[in-house]
């Protein structure tokens, strides 16, 4: 199976900081690919990188078979269409409303009649449980439920991609269980790609078909989780038995 | 017409507006065959649903399972929204008062808290953090003097310029430093002094409370047994009212330099004969006005800042309102002072 995402000799610097170093790591189509490691290790730079929302200081980074980091802004903004982007603390526009934060992609980049938008949005809403929010602004939102509005604008157009930066962070147990089901069924049933940085041990075992561990800037491990519980590693012993006690 | 419409491979965002036009407008549709159908994502069901809804008849044929359950998913169902009753134009008045009461109650609580905290940190300097007092000074005064300078010098300017073509008709060139004394003194160097004051320091204090109201800092100061308004807001107060008056004496200063500029080189006038009569125009009671009043417009232009500050709602977005808002009503404030002082000082 050929890689959705390919990234080659990432290098990533800081001034004279280096954050990643070398990293080669290959993303497949209709899989949950879970990036992890200890905080500040580098998964949200990765993301980042790998976004091109940071321009690497090394290394390429292939999407759909494209190289990203030499592309002008106009091929990478048919790249970004298929992309879907949760960031860490939701990103959502401060003077919309929950409503009009959704509807941007759906004004920006498609000619779908407002019925049909209305009811996607609402649609969206449902999924990851906020119905009655459309008409809030986000500061009127907790923590919780404005990522949740943040996820439901991220996946309005469906994308090939769906990038998580810590999706479940803020949520109770139930809404976070309720989140990887989400997660599952847009894999399945829209055949979507996801790439999820998370800490949490639950949602791990419960998503993901591969995982990517980071330590100290580096690739630590890149394989399927039931490799990852055999690892020798001691950094990755210890990451998974941090949740037995 | 026809009765049936046979869907695409591909029921998706690029499929369905064309999809929307062909069968919104037939009024004859009761059938959507989905045998050709591969994929769907959510646009088309979202379509499906609204075809279904507005045609209760419709039936949909040789739908698959996998199509079903995406279906399933991303099922929609439109709340009808209800028609909240507007309120009349007697409601809106009175909601607005009643806002501007209790907006104004707050605003006379905040003030005797400040210039109570103010006046005991006078003899006891717990409760603010060292050097307070001094950071705000620089920042609130000598931060400021290069635009107050620039900006007094040319009002001097501009003021002694416009009166001086007036003056020399009537040979009345000397009394062109009483003017410039007169109006730099109790107006001019008050009021701009404390208009630049209220753009620049006025908004920093606003948006600084602010962003500390947002990012619970001063929830944080309360849970430490620290009172924000004596922690965050008494060395700002502090810090104006020591600055002001000495902003408000160099700007006065620099406004007669840039009039003693065009009374020399336009009206001819000697530098000591321009000197003699300013200082001879100017009693103490003038110089008082000017200084007392300038004092007042700093206190207006903390407090403002800090209530509104304190006032934020919502994030980011509602740190920038607030800040243009206490801009706004200072300066309104400031001006609204000085016709004030104005009217009470009418007789001389």
């Amino acid at each position: 199976m050929e890689p959705i995402i390919k990234v080659s000799n990432l290098t990533a610097k800081f001034d004279s900081t280096t954050i990643l170093s070398n990293i080669n790591i290959e993303i497949f189509p209709k899989q949950i690919t879970v990036i992890l490691g200890k905080s500040g290790c580098g998964k949200t730079t990765l993301l980042k990188n790998i976004l091109k929302l940071y321009t690497p200081s090394a290394g390429t980074v292939e999407m759909f078979g494209q190289d990203i980091t030499k592309m002008d802004e106009e091929s990478l903004e048919t790249i970004l269409q298929k992309i879907g982007m949760l960031f860490q603390n939701g990103a959502l526009l401060n003077s919309l409303d929950i409503y009009n934060n959704i509807r941007i992609p759906l004004e920006q980049h498609t000619n779908l009649p407002d019925e049909v938008i209305d009811r996607m949005i609402s649609a969206k809403l449902k999924l990851v449980g906020l119905e009655n929010a459309e008409k809030m602004l986000p500061s009127e939102l907790s923590g919780g439920m404005k990522k949740r509005a943040a996820l439901a604008r991220a996946m309005i157009l469906d994308p090939n991609i769906l990038f998580c930066d810590e999706p479940s962070a803020g949520l109770d147990p139930v809404t976070s269980a309720n989140l990887d089901k989400l997660l599952l069924k847009l894999k399945k049933q829209l055949n979507m790609t996801l790439v999820i940085v998370t800490h949490e041990l639950a949602s791990i075992h419960r998503i993901a078909d591969h995982i990517i561990f980071l330590e100290n800037g580096k690739v630590g491990f890149s394989g399927k989780l039931a490799a990852v519980m055999q690892s020798n590693n001691s950094d990755i012993k210890n990451f998974f038995a941090s949740g037995k006690f | 017409m026809k009765t049936k419409y046979i869907l695409p491979e591909s029921l998706d965002k690029n499929s369905v507006p064309q999809v929307y036009e062909q069968c919104s407008k037939n009024e004859d549709l009761l059938y959507l065959d989905f045998s050709r159908v591969v994929s769907i994502d959510s646009a088309g069901v979202a379509l499906v649903d609204y075809l279904k809804n507005k045609i209760p008849q419709l039936q949909l044929l040789n739908i698959s399972d996998s199509i079903t359950e995406t279906m399933q998913t991303f099922k929609t169902e439109l709340v009808p929204e209800t028609d909240s009753r507007k309120e009349n134009y007697f409601e809106r008045i009175g909601e607005k008062t009643v806002e501007f009461a209790k907006s104004f109650k707050e605003a006379l609580f905040l003030t005797a808290d400040i210039s109570f905290w103010s006046f005991i940190s006078i003899f006891n300097r717990k409760g603010h953090r060292k050097g307070a007092v001094v950071q705000q000074s620089l920042l609130i005064g000598v931060d400021t003097l290069g635009i107050i300078s620039l900006l007094s010098i040319i009002l001097g300017l501009i003021i002694a310029l416009q009166s001086a073509a007036q003056l020399r008709q009537f040979g009345a060139n000397i009394f062109i430093a009483d003017l410039i004394a007169i109006a730099m003194v109790r107006e001019v160097g008050p009021m701009m002094t404390a208009i630049i004051l209220a753009g620049r320091s006025g908004s920093a204090i606003a948006s600084e409370i602010a962003t500390m109201k947002v990012t619970e800092e001063l929830d944080a100061l309360r849970m430490m047994a620290i009172n924000p308004v004596r922690y965050v807001m008494v060395p700002k107060f502090s810090a104006i009212t020591i600055c002001m008056p000495f902003l408000v004496i160099w700007s006065t200063a620099i406004g007669i330099l840039g009039g003693l500029v065009i009374a020399v080189f336009y009206l001819d006038l000697s530098v000591t004969a321009y000197m003699t009569e300013i200082f001879e125009v100017l009693t103490l009671k003038d110089i008082l006005v000017g200084l007392s009043k300038s004092i007042i417009f700093a206190w207006v232009i903390v407090i403002i800042g800090s209530y509104f500050g304190l006032n934020v709602e919502g994030g980011a977005e509602g740190v920038g309102k607030v800040t243009t808002k206490s801009v706004v009503v200072s300066i309104f404030m400031v001006i609204f002072f000085d016709v004030i002082f104005s009217l009470l000082y009418l007789g001389g």
